[in-house]
């Protein structure tokens, strides 16, 4: 998904105005634990009432034999209820293998799905984290998508770091 | 010395299978997931007798009438059956995307009368009272058990198929899906007898871990003239929800009450 990096946004400006960019940063921190997997981590966003909106990336185990890491899905329990229940993994464009530790910068054309279906409005990041033999942790992170610039972030406090929205107009 | 053990022993099994107004002990299952997710899940699960849920400490739930209902309504399978000597275990391979439920539904009659002074006890079925209890009993009480023991569990996306209530004695019609449920949330239920509403019933739900806490943390509410009740669910865990209902809609000539109970058992989750 980092490979998305390379999408400028050259071009982009004469398309309507929600055609913009929406950066996510997700920081996944260094735990000092005897067995550390990485985590699940799913990306969504949602209306203020925390209604499900649209995926941006699940991250799970999706190289191990027989679709054998989707058994842990459900343990980014809320994802699971608002939207992985009702999908057949691996989803194109959605799927991707785990992140390591550290800042991870992933970016949404807003041309393309899922962002080119997003109406104006206020929405919230979601971003949930459940680790195998560790822990679980939902971070929330409102921001509005109307075209404009907007820089908001949120700090996770055990299986996530710094978790953050970059809207570029 | 031998009969009399299995006698007892023989008692203690139609006393479970149909829970009379008198049984103390909670009955219960216990699944090891309800809600889950992956190519090929299994369930494996605990099922007992006993005052504290849910651990294992007085005599297994004899499995006897235990059933499978695949999501498409299907009958499925109880694999690896066994009974121990405090709980029994089986496993549900959950081969269907889908809503499961795993039930123990039975009936049967519980007779007492008075010989010579003293209270005489009895049960068994429709077919066996006439030659087992005595046709000139004194002061003769004669009740039709009438027993329900369930949960349910979820592979992928929950379903509504098995959730169609069965129409005999006493059951649960889910509003909120069973395999739903999160702590601080609202779930709704409507209690029915014979497939109508069946208002007025006192529901009592309580919490697992009863071992690890002083308080019982039981909840009790009353269905309403639709037979709807709701329960918001304090914590995350595994609880166990009860009913009883008596009446005289008996389906045996014999009996003169009818005794209608309902037990399951509900994952709630995190938020």
């Amino acid at each position: 998904m980092r490979t998305l990096l390379s999408l400028s946004m050259t071009g982009l400006a004469v398309t309507p105005a929600m055609a913009g960019e929406l950066a996510v940063t997700v920081e996944i921190p260094k735990l000092e634990v005897a067995e550390y997997h990485r985590p699940y981590v799913a990306a969504w966003i949602e209306t203020p009432d925390q209604q499900f909106v649209a995926n941006l990336t699940v991250r799970y185990d999706v190289k191990m034999r027989d679709n054998e890491g989707t058994k842990w899905l459900k343990d980014m329990r809320q994802w699971w209820r608002r939207s992985g229940r009702d999908l057949t993994m691996p989803v194109d464009g959605v799927s991707a293998p785990t992140l390591p530790v550290g800042e991870n910068r992933l970016t949404w054309d807003g041309a393309k799905a899922p962002l080119n279906g997003l109406k104006p409005g206020s929405y919230a990041l979601v971003v949930e984290a459940a680790r195998e033999v560790g822990g679980r942790e939902l971070i929330r992170v409102p921001f509005d998508w109307n075209g404009k610039p907007v820089k908001a972030e949120a700090k996770g406090e055990t299986e996530l770091g710094r978790v953050a929205v970059e809207v570029k107009g | 010395m031998k009969s009399l053990l299995t006698r007892a022993t023989l008692a203690l099994t139609l006393a479970i299978s149909i829970a009379g107004p008198a049984a103390a002990h909670r009955q219960w299952m216990l699944p090891s997931a309800t809600v889950l997710s992956g190519q090929d899940p299994w369930i494996t699960v605990d099922a007992a007798v006993s005052n504290d849920l849910f651990y294992f400490e007085h005599v297994p739930l004899r499995l006897d009438g235990l059933t499978v209902t695949n999501p498409d309504g299907s009958v499925g399978t109880a694999e690896n059956q066994a009974t121990g000597k405090y709980r029994s275990t089986f496993d549900v391979h959950l081969t269907q995307p889908g809503t499961y439920k795993v039930a123990m539904a039975s009936g049967g009659i519980m007779a007492s009368w008075e010989e010579n002074g003293q209270r005489k006890r009895w049960r068994g079925t429709a077919e066996t009272f006439a030659k087992e209890v005595p046709a000139n009993a004194e002061k003769l009480q004669v009740t039709e058990g009438a027993r329900r023991l369930e949960f349910f569990a979820t592979s992928g996306k929950p379903t509504d198929t098995v959730l169609k209530p069965t129409g005999k004695g006493l059951e649960l019609s889910p509003v909120t899906h069973p395999n739903d449920l999160f702590a601080g949330e609202k779930a709704s239920f409507k209690l029915l007898l014979d497939g109508k509403p069946a208002p007025e019933v006192e529901v009592t739900v309580i919490p697992g871990g009863i071992r690890y806490r002083n308080d019982l943390g039981e909840m009790k509410v009353k269905t309403d003239k639709d037979g709807a009740f709701t329960i918001t669910w304090p914590t995350p865990g595994m609880y166990w929800m009860t009913a009883q209902t008596e009446d005289k809609k008996t389906t045996v000539p014999q009996a003169n009450k009818r005794s209608a109970s309902y037990t399951a058992t509900f994952e709630v989750l995190a938020q």
